[in-house]
């Protein structure tokens, strides 16, 4: 999980590379020695809970935010003395779609195509091409204002990738726009980071990290996670040692789950919808289990394993990382 | 690119769209100022101390000097000079310098010792009523008292005739000494308003923010969201000075292009201090507020209502820190006084140095926290 300090221009392969990241706010640590790698043409989703320091850490590598230690290069410049190139080469796509609601949608896309001082014929080209590939040309005229959830985050995107960057920041980009707009999204997402381009993406949906082919979770400043979903489901903390995950579907999830919870041999259960999740020991025999539920009265449709999901990841790692500040306070 | 300006272009066409977008509140922040000035077009009037007096005692005799001695012990003269010639009289009476000035003709004593008449000439600067009114009011109250001490002690009839003369704006009319004064006040509130919202909105919108990520350079940022507004300040200026010249038929004695070369600096002032508005407030509301209190001093302390002169010394200390201090002394020496840049110069400096630091200023706190918040 540890990144190890080398120079990451010897590696072409590195979108961006934290390197033991520190910001502080007067005594408060917004990010505590962050590192993580993103290689090219991933889609690395950033989460976290609201105030753990996902955007402060956003801000830093696009260079907004000086940063307190540490190191930060973005397609391989350092955002401490080079940011204006770094700007040059990125988009940034902020969760309230940072429009101009009282200019047109031809209008928004121009004023970013001057924004990157970008030659006419190529921010001709561009338009064209933005256009077309996120379906805006039925609203071209219309102003920004008027556009629906979903389309002023196309739009958006459209002027966050207007001048070619081969990194996208987006940030939140499905917060509040309906499921068809974001399955659409994703879609884009996974299309262009064909064409090579790395997207960094926070997110509160847990669906959405499991679509990421690398996540990091970081809590209250400190990054708790980071790896592809399927290597952190592995991680002994998420799945100990003599331990099953299993999900019980049940007609009577609540009386189920208040009896299973004091049953010795299960660790934790957790309803989702009509069924409950529970990581036990695997001494456990499933029919023994099955049994000692219908003993109870309690009607029980099937038992079967379960992988962890990126959800009972993120929990396992942050309870476990509370016991150690624990420990250590201890 | 290493250009500093860079995105000017672009953020400049920007808020010209924004403004054609928007034409009502382009519309009432240029007609609201008229309709202020319309219910504004009448003068307060209050009670005057410490008029600055200039003195041209040709005479320089003991009766000339017992004159003086009562003019100043009168409470309402403050002689700040003695000159030696008219055209220096003048001059300070021109350039703003004094309300007052106080001629005594080189017989003056003699007339008197031989029991004549004496005149004494009292120029007075109708460019501020209030200021003409008390000081047409005591000196004759001074002469009449003059003479009747003379008649008392020597039978001598009538000795000393005060003669007040109103130099500029001869019927007192308040529009004439309102109007110039308001003018000022007005071009701040319009472009302070204007710049402070155009920021603030984007602060609350949150593209500000997306702006950060792009290669603008903040000072590509910042000029091109000037720019729009510095011409708007212009257009109103224009506008306020057809309405007064036509509307309230306030004659302009000066030279309108000299008022407009000094015109600029104070919109810089102005147009910074929205930039400093923006870069404390964060939201529409706190921005009103603001931009409220950084308007008082300029019309409570810069001569506007009560005259600089009459304050209280910690006041009209403070009252040098105002620009609008300077640009009302501008305004009404162009229009009423018909003064030129030979006048003027002193106070255009003060505001080209005001607002080249203003301007400064507000250009570092713009960086540090609008950019780096």
């Amino acid at each position: 999980m540890k990144s190890v300090a080398v120079a990451p221009q010897m590696n072409g392969e590195v979108a961006i590379s934290a390197e033991h990241l520190v910001r502080r706010f007067g005594s408060f640590t917004a990010v505590n020695d962050v590192s993580f790698r993103v290689q090219k043409g991933e889609i690395f989703g950033f989460l976290g809970p609201n105030g753990s320091g996902k955007t402060t850490a956003i801000k830093m590598l696009t260079g907004l935010l000086p940063l307190s230690g540490g190191q930060a290069y973005v397609e391989g410049l350092d955002v401490r003395t080079d940011s204006e190139a770094v700007r040059e080469r990125i988009g940034y796509m902020s969760q309230n779609f940072s429009l101009y609601y009282d200019l047109t949608v031809t209008e928004n896309l121009q004023f970013y195509g001057r924004i990157y001082s970008l030659e006419p014929a190529r921010l001709k080209r561009r338009f064209e091409e933005i256009v077309q590939l996120n379906g805006l040309e039925p609203y071209l005229n219309r102003l920004a204002s008027q556009l629906s959830g979903g389309w002023k985050q196309r739009l958006a995107l459209g002027c966050a990738m207007l001048h070619e960057p081969k990194l996208l920041f987006l940030d939140e980009p499905t917060a509040g726009i309906d499921p068809v707009a974001r399955r659409q999204l994703w879609d884009l997402l996974f299309e262009l980071s064909g064409h090579g381009i790395t997207f960094f993406v926070t997110t509160h949906y847990m669906d959405e990290a499991e679509r990421c082919s690398h996540v990091a979770y970081i809590y209250y400043g400190k990054l708790i996670a980071d790896g592809t979903p399927n290597s952190l489901r592995e991680l002994p903390d998420v799945q100990p040692h003599g331990t099953l995950r299993v999900e019980i579907t049940t007609p009577e999830v609540t009386r189920a789950l208040r009896f299973a919870r004091h049953l010795p041999g299960i660790r934790s259960a957790t309803i989702f919808g009509q069924s409950i999740h529970a990581l036990i020991e695997d001494r456990f025999n499933l029919d023994d289990l099955r049994e000692q539920l219908l003993k109870n009265g309690i009607a029980v449709a099937e038992i079967r394993p379960l992988a962890p999901s990126l959800e009972d990841v993120f929990v396992e790692l942050t309870y476990k990382h509370q016991a150690m500040l624990e420990a250590a306070r201890a | 690119m290493r250009n500093f300006f860079r995105g000017f272009g672009a953020v400049f066409y920007k808020e010209v769209l924004h403004v054609r977008r928007d034409p009502a509140t382009l519309f009432f922040s240029l007609v609201i100022p008229l309709l202020q000035m319309v219910v504004l077009g009448f003068g307060i009037d209050t009670n005057i101390r410490q008029i600055n007096t200039i003195v041209f005692n040709a005479d320089g005799r003991r009766e000339s000097r017992e004159l003086l001695d009562r003019l100043r012990n009168s409470d309402t003269f403050h002689i700040i000079r003695y000159v030696e010639n008219d055209g220096d009289l003048n001059d300070a009476i021109i350039a703003g310098k004094a309300r007052v000035g106080i001629k005594i003709p080189v017989d003056y004593s003699d007339r008197l010792l031989h029991n004549m008449s004496a005149q004494v000439l009292v120029l007075i600067d109708g460019s501020d009523s209030s200021v003409a009114g008390q000081a047409i009011n005591v000196t004759t109250a001074i002469g009449l008292d003059e003479s009747l001490r003379r008649v008392l002690q020597d039978r001598a009839s009538f000795a000393v005739d005060m003669r007040p003369k109103m130099l500029f704006n001869p019927d007192s009319r308040s529009p004439n000494f309102f109007l110039p004064g308001l003018t000022a006040i007005l071009l701040l509130n319009v472009t302070t308003f204007l710049t402070a919202f155009s920021i603030v909105r984007e602060k609350e919108r949150g593209t500000l923010e997306q702006l950060f990520v792009t290669p603008v350079r903040p000072m590509g940022l910042l000029f091109g969201k000037l720019l729009p507004y510095l011409a708007i300040g212009f257009s109103e200026l224009c506008l306020i000075l057809t309405f007064m010249r036509f509307v309230f038929q306030v004659p302009i004695h000066g030279n309108v292009l000299v008022l407009a070369f000094l015109s600029l600096p104070y919109l810089f002032v102005s147009l910074s201090i929205g930039i400093l508005v923006s870069s404390k407030a964060n939201s529409q509301s706190e921005a009103i507020q603001l931009a409220f209190l950084t308007f008082l001093p300029s019309i409570f302390f810069s001569g506007y209502i009560f005259p600089r002169e009459t304050m209280p010394v910690f006041f009209y200390v403070i009252s040098y820190f105002i620009p609008a201090s300077y640009y009302i002394n501008i305004t009404r020496g162009i229009i009423l006084r018909g003064a030129g840049l030979s006048h003027l110069w002193l106070d255009g400096l003060a505001l080209y140095a005001m607002g080249s630091i203003l301007l400064l200023i507000a250009a570092r706190r713009f960086q540090n926290k609008v950019i780096m918040a």
